[in-house]
């Protein structure tokens, strides 16, 4: 027997614009985010809150969302890599990572860089054990971290 | 994971209404972060209406209320890491907090969520015995303080009926002069691993802080439930504060304890020294906190 699932109105700020839309009772925030919404820079990793590639800010505070049911984030400003750039102009994040040659082979990346904004915003001149204790809930299977961490650090310096 | 209903209550009354009306097919969810897995690997049984009970208001708030701290469930573990009043006058449990999956995790991730989730070595559940801590459960009939540690069956099950009842909040005296808790765990990486053994500790000195009128020690995962070493806990309480007596409390917590091996986290006799370990460290800082 198919069960399914009705559907509710979602509205929520989504890299700073309002939008609406009808997403099942079950859907995860990454769900809605890469199927409904076509934002496929959010991964979907583990699919179990282990990896973090699948980190979005909710309300500037990072979360798994392939664990996050989407309905949660009603009402919410919801941040994802898509919202960084400017046009053309990279967030300091994103362009540290690239000058780092922090990026192997770029599955975490959205994650990472995503936690590593969220940690400039809090705390914007974090010292080294600040940040891997930051990012400790992104894994990154190439064993790239060095190169994160020294990222993060120019960006602080940037910010 | 496949459910119709998703419904945000505005309060424990209407959550409680509803969880009624599904007569046992409504589920709690709070931040999920342990449910939503269960669901999406169907380790559950089918939920028909998940009840999110986030968005009560208060059911967020660490309040100080006379000589008690009184934790609303749904608090996350990031505020209970970050909480001031929490920091200091019951140490043990910031710490804990601080453990606790992830930094992503812990933003979502509630105290009531690991206490019903009874795993028996969950650290929100080991703070909260350290600190001889009540819960207030909700049903229709109205809110009752129950002692921690009745609410423990077996691991994964608590006595909470989850059809008709919730936790609202958790409550316990804060520390004051000459009182100390402390925090102690080792897992195979420092951050989003299960711990193979987690250690509270609470103690009260007496006026000159050379001896221990009261202690308190839980520990996890020993026994089918989140475990306090109360044996061990009786050869503290008057005695003064040395190495003998230490010694002599933790080798009487490691009898009482029944570790197993666990290809997931170690073998018996490694964690039987690992309490060793973990219990004199946590003990001593707990003193030491306690000495000012």
């Amino acid at each position: 027997m198919m069960t399914v699932s009705k559907t509710y109105r979602l509205e929520m700020n989504l890299n700073g614009s309002d939008v609406r839309l009808e997403v099942p009772a079950s859907a995860t925030l990454a769900s809605v985010l890469r199927e409904s919404l076509g934002l496929t820079g959010t991964k979907i990793g583990c699919e179990e809150g282990e990896c973090g590639a699948c980190t979005v800010l909710v309300d500037g505070e990072p979360v798994d969302s392939c664990i996050y049911p989407a309905l949660k984030a009603a009402g919410r400003k919801v941040l994802t890599i898509e919202g960084l750039a400017r046009g053309e102009k990279l967030h300091p994040v994103q362009r540290a990572f690239v000058e780092h040659g922090a990026v192997q082979c770029g599955y975490c990346t959205p994650g990472l860089v995503m936690t590593a904004v969220a940690l400039l915003q809090h705390n914007p001149h974090p010292s080294e054990d600040e940040i891997r204790r930051a990012i400790s809930g992104n894994l990154c299977r190439c064993t790239g971290y060095l190169k994160v961490i020294r990222a993060i650090q120019e960006a602080s310096k940037a910010g | 994971m496949i459910c119709e209903d998703y419904v945000t209550p505005s309060s424990v009354e209407e959550a409680l209404a509803i969880l009624a009306s599904q007569q046992g097919a409504g589920r709690l969810i709070s931040g999920g972060t342990d449910l939503m897995i269960q669901l999406q690997r169907g380790e559950r049984n089918p939920v028909r209406c998940l009840v999110d009970v986030t968005r009560i208001r208060g059911l967020d708030e660490i309040k100080l209320e006379n000589s008690h701290i009184v934790i609303g469930a749904a608090t996350t573990f990031a505020r209970l890491e970050r909480s001031t009043v929490v920091r200091e006058r019951a140490p043990v449990l910031a710490q804990a907090a601080s453990w606790v999956g992830s930094p992503q995790i812990r933003n979502v991730g509630t105290l009531a969520g690991n206490v019903v989730n009874a795993q028996p070595a969950a650290d929100g559940s080991i703070a909260l015995l350290t600190l001889g801590a009540e819960a207030q459960i909700a049903n229709l009939t109205g809110r009752q303080w129950v002692p921690m540690a009745s609410l423990y069956v077996s691991p994964g099950v608590s006595r909470l009926d989850a059809s008709a009842e919730m936790i609202t909040a958790f409550r316990f005296r804060a520390h004051g002069p000459r009182e100390g808790s402390a925090f102690e765990r080792l897992a195979r990486r420092k951050a989003l691993a299960l711990p193979l053994l987690n250690v509270g500790a609470y103690v009260l000195l007496d006026a000159e802080a050379r001896q221990i009128r009261e202690a308190r020690l839980a520990i996890g995962p020993v026994a089918p439930v989140p475990f306090r070493a109360q044996q061990a806990e009786e050869a503290l309480k008057n005695q003064p504060i040395t190495d003998a007596v230490l010694d002599e409390a933790i080798e009487i917590a490691v009898r009482e304890s029944k570790p197993r091996s666990s290809l997931l986290r170690a073998s018996k006799e490694y964690r039987q020294e690992l309490i060793r370990t973990l219990t004199r460290r946590a003990l001593q800082r707990a003193i030491q906190f306690a000495q000012g």
